[in-house]
């Protein structure tokens, strides 16, 4: 079934068939240098997990979770780490890699005038920066499997969740890419990015704050990115977490909408 | 020695452009980990670390870990940018500039900016309470040491790229690792063997311990006085290293 | 056809008819709207009023299916600097929907119709102007276009590379493609277009052909005259009647006639002696300047 759906979902005109071109390009663009970036992404998840997780872990010890159950500092804080890397990984290239393209290398001048269309080139640079945060993820679970963080059934399962946020960080930061007027605006970005960090239930539970400022945290998208990982590696996934994959999926679309529209406003004067 | 005077004065003009989104990363982003961490996560480390609070314990950490930040910043897109980008090494070089009045301007400027923000972090730590002594005052040349140390040989291998990936990849592969694994979270002696050596290695667990020592106004001992040394070493070496690489790239 | 930026009138009413297989060019002094024109018929910037039809349809509605069936070459070359010459346009034919083979071939084929076939695996950044413009102009025919756009093909190229560009493009209208062209370059405008119209302050002032342009609002021939410095001024009146219309320029007096050698002789009757006297063809250049003015806009 699966070989006759796949020809026509790679052959089909139109808006798929254009956007994967735009991504096509980024392959092309892959040059030595870039990999080890790449790999360098990877590790950073991997170098928190080690330092806070297992060193600060090693200070905590047990943490206990809203249901009640314990859970060792390490379990409690993997699951952050790979929201978090999902998101800073389209972060990264949605804004920074984005804004770069578009100012500087007039890169998309050249492609709007083909039949490529605004549109296409934001969902064509988001399924890119996917691609880029999917590998990152299937990496980073595959090592919570052999440290025993998780098994690997949840592991399985975690893995649509991580690139559905990947997906929703993506398109935020693609909106937030149209806003921007210069570098200087990156120092902010870094700023908001490291906060989200910081301050998402990451490493302590959002019980753990003052009532005001944990409502705050409980909308924050990382937040709810967290709540969805850390429910499916932790095996306790309940309504909690419909809710989590309802607010990335808004987030996905009113994303989308808005930064293809802002990039035809800025690029189609 | 009055010429890098001269530089250091171009780099200072600049800075009164620049400083107040220079600010941000300066002062908000050593706050929010302190907060992050010290109190957030320090709600959790119920016995503290050797006897003192998680918070205290953590601050002058993250006071060292700071300056290396900031002296890291300076040391890696500005210097690409006065080669690559804006050139403008190489219009001071067609003053009557030399290499060591350019090289020592830049670096004594990144100095400027490593004391600027330890100052506002310690100010930041004062309030909340946390400085249990008045060896806190040496934190300052502490500061300005472990900036150096980091800043010289990091100058140096700035000066012999072309592309800024090589910054992003310095980053991901050797300061975010120093950052989170020099003593500034937990202590060093959880590391497993190796991971401990590499750690002792670079500079940045000294200035760790040196700090802790000043703030918490412990004896750091004769080995107190081996890792202000060992700092040194890496201050001078970084220097000749740094300055090889700029007659390199301006003396053609 | 209208363009809007703000309070800004960029083009203000133009309307001309470009037939299937001509060489049409805009003329025009720099800010005379001639991009913004060539932006809205490359369907990337919507007009702000009036009716745009290309290929018959509507830019609004097909702008997509338009473009897939033009070329662009825009006025600042905009190459991807990470690619190499080859992948420059592999890549860019992707965008069109050409199969990875085809794209291949193509490259190929382009590249030795723009003579770049030796720096096919360079990156783009060491190229030189003229090569960058030629690999361009090779990028915008990746798609087989019924229509190419060139916003000002051989602004800052060196003679050699103008030469080498324009031989190009005057095989490109041989084999029947259609070429709509901006330029502030008489003779450019003269060796390519068929048609063209003169465009200042978002206008047009003047259409036709090059020579019918000449005809109609200059005389057959040019007579440049110089005179010692000193005494440049005070002929304006002596040599009143001499021609059609006589232009006195700080280091220079134009005569225009249709008969240049008598108007030279009917100075020399009145006993005027110039240090230089030059009779040549009026071009495209006259028009321009008198359509335009000489007063520097930018």
């Amino acid at each position: 079934m699966l070989t006759l759906v796949m020809p026509k979902l790679v052959a089909f005109e139109g808006s798929g068939r254009r956007s994967v071109s735009v991504t096509e390009r980024n392959v092309a663009a892959l040059k030595s240098a870039y990999w080890l970036v790449l790999i360098g992404g990877l590790l950073e998840p991997v170098l928190y997990l080690f330092s806070i997780g297992v060193g600060v872990g090693s200070l905590i010890g047990d943490i206990e979770l809203s249901d009640g159950r314990s859970v060792g500092y390490t379990e409690f804080v993997a699951p952050a780490m790979l929201a978090a890397s999902a998101m800073s990984g389209a972060l990264a290239e949605t804004t920074f890699n984005f804004f770069g393209k578009m100012k500087f290398m007039r890169l998309y001048d050249g492609m709007l005038a083909t039949p490529v269309r605004p549109f296409e080139i934001a969902l064509g640079e988001l399924l890119w920066a996917m691609a880029r945060g999917s590998v990152y993820s299937v990496v980073f679970l595959a090592i919570m499997v052999a440290m025993g963080l998780t098994t690997p059934l949840r592991a399985l399962a975690a893995f649509p969740a991580a690139v559905l946020v990947g997906f929703g960080f993506g398109a935020l930061g693609m909106t937030v890419a149209t806003l921007i007027r210069s570098w200087q605006d990156f120092d902010l970005i870094g700023a908001g990015q490291f906060a989200l960090f910081l301050f998402s239930g990451t490493f302590v539970p959002a019980e753990a704050y003052p009532t005001a400022l944990r409502w705050l945290v409980e909308v924050s998208p990382l937040y709810r990115a967290v709540d969805l990982i850390r429910g499916i590696t932790l095996g306790s996934v309940g309504w909690v977490q419909v809710i989590d994959v309802l607010y990335l999926l808004v987030l996905l679309a009113v994303g989308l909408t808005v930064s293809g529209r802002r990039m035809g406003k800025l690029l189609c004067k | 020695m009055t010429s890098s005077v001269y530089v250091l004065e171009y780099h200072l003009v600049n800075y009164r452009r620049t400083w107040r989104s220079s600010a941000l990363s300066t002062l908000v982003l050593p706050l929010l980990t302190m907060l992050g961490f010290g109190l957030g996560v320090g709600a959790y480390v119920k016995s503290g670390v050797d006897g003192t609070a998680y918070l205290d314990w953590i601050v002058p950490g993250l006071i060292a870990s700071t300056a290396a930040q900031t002296a890291l910043g300076e040391a890696t897109w500005p210097v690409l940018s006065s080669f690559e980008w804006l050139k403008v090494y190489f219009a001071q070089a067609a003053a009557p500039l030399r290499v060591t009045d350019i090289l020592g301007g830049h670096l004594a400027f990144m100095m400027f900016r490593v004391l600027v923000s330890t100052i506002a972090f310690l100010l930041v730590a004062a309030a909340f309470g946390t400085l249990r002594s008045g060896w806190t005052l040496a934190v300052l040349p502490l500061s300005v040491l472990v900036g150096f140390s980091v800043a010289a040989p990091v100058v140096a291998y700035t000066a012999s790229i072309r592309v800024d990936s090589y910054l992003a990849i310095l980053f991901r592969f050797a300061v975010l690792p120093m950052t989170l694994f020099s003593g500034v979270f937990f202590p060093i002696e959880a590391l497993p063997g190796p991971l401990r050596w590499l750690a002792w290695a670079l500079p940045l667990s000294h200035g760790v311990d040196l700090t802790r020592a000043a703030t918490l106004g412990l004896n750091p001992g004769v080995a107190g006085l081996w890792q202000a040394l060992y700092l040194l070493a890496w201050c001078v070496t970084g220097w000749f290293l740094a300055r090889w690489r700029f007659e390199r790239r301006l003396v053609i | 056809m209208i363009k809007r930026f703000g309070d800004f009138t960029a083009v203000d009413g133009i309307d001309v008819d470009v037939q299937a297989g001509e060489a049409f060019g805009f003329l025009g002094p720099n800010g005379a709207g001639k991009s913004s024109t060539m932006r809205m018929i490359g369907c990337v910037s919507p007009p702000t009023d009036g009716v745009l039809e290309i290929l018959g349809m509507d830019p609004r509605r097909d702008g997509s299916a338009i473009r897939a069936r033009l070329g662009v070459c825009p006025q600042l070359d905009n190459l991807d600097a990470e690619l190499t010459v080859r992948e420059n346009l592999v890549t860019y034919a992707r965008f069109f929907g050409i199969s990875r083979a085809t794209a291949r071939r193509r490259a190929d084929e382009l590249l030795d119709f723009v003579q770049l076939g030796e720096r096919a695996d360079s990156k783009t950044e060491p190229l030189s102007g003229g090569m960058k413009r030629r690999l361009t102009i090779a990028r915008a025919l990746v798609n087989e276009p019924d229509i190419v756009l060139l916003d000002e093909p051989t602004t800052g190229l060196d003679p050699q590379a103008r030469h080498l560009v324009w031989e190009r493009l005057f095989r490109l209208k041989q084999q029947g493609v259609t070429l709509v062209l901006t330029t502030h370059y008489m003779d450019e405008a003269e060796q390519l277009c068929d048609r063209l119209v003169v465009m200042d302050g978002g206008k047009i002032v003047a259409e036709g052909s090059p020579r019918e342009l000449i005809e109609r609002h200059s005389t057959r021939e040019v007579v440049e005259l110089r005179f010692t410095a000193e005494d440049q001024g005070m002929y304006g009146e002596k040599l009143d009647g001499v021609a059609d219309r006589v232009e006195v320029l700080p280091d220079r007096v134009l005569l225009y006639a249709d008969d240049g050698d008598y108007a030279l002789a009917e100075v020399h009757r009145r006993s005027l002696s110039p240090a230089s006297a030059l009779v040549r063809r009026a071009g495209l250049e006259d028009v321009f300047l008198q359509l335009t003015g000489r007063t520097l806009v930018d």
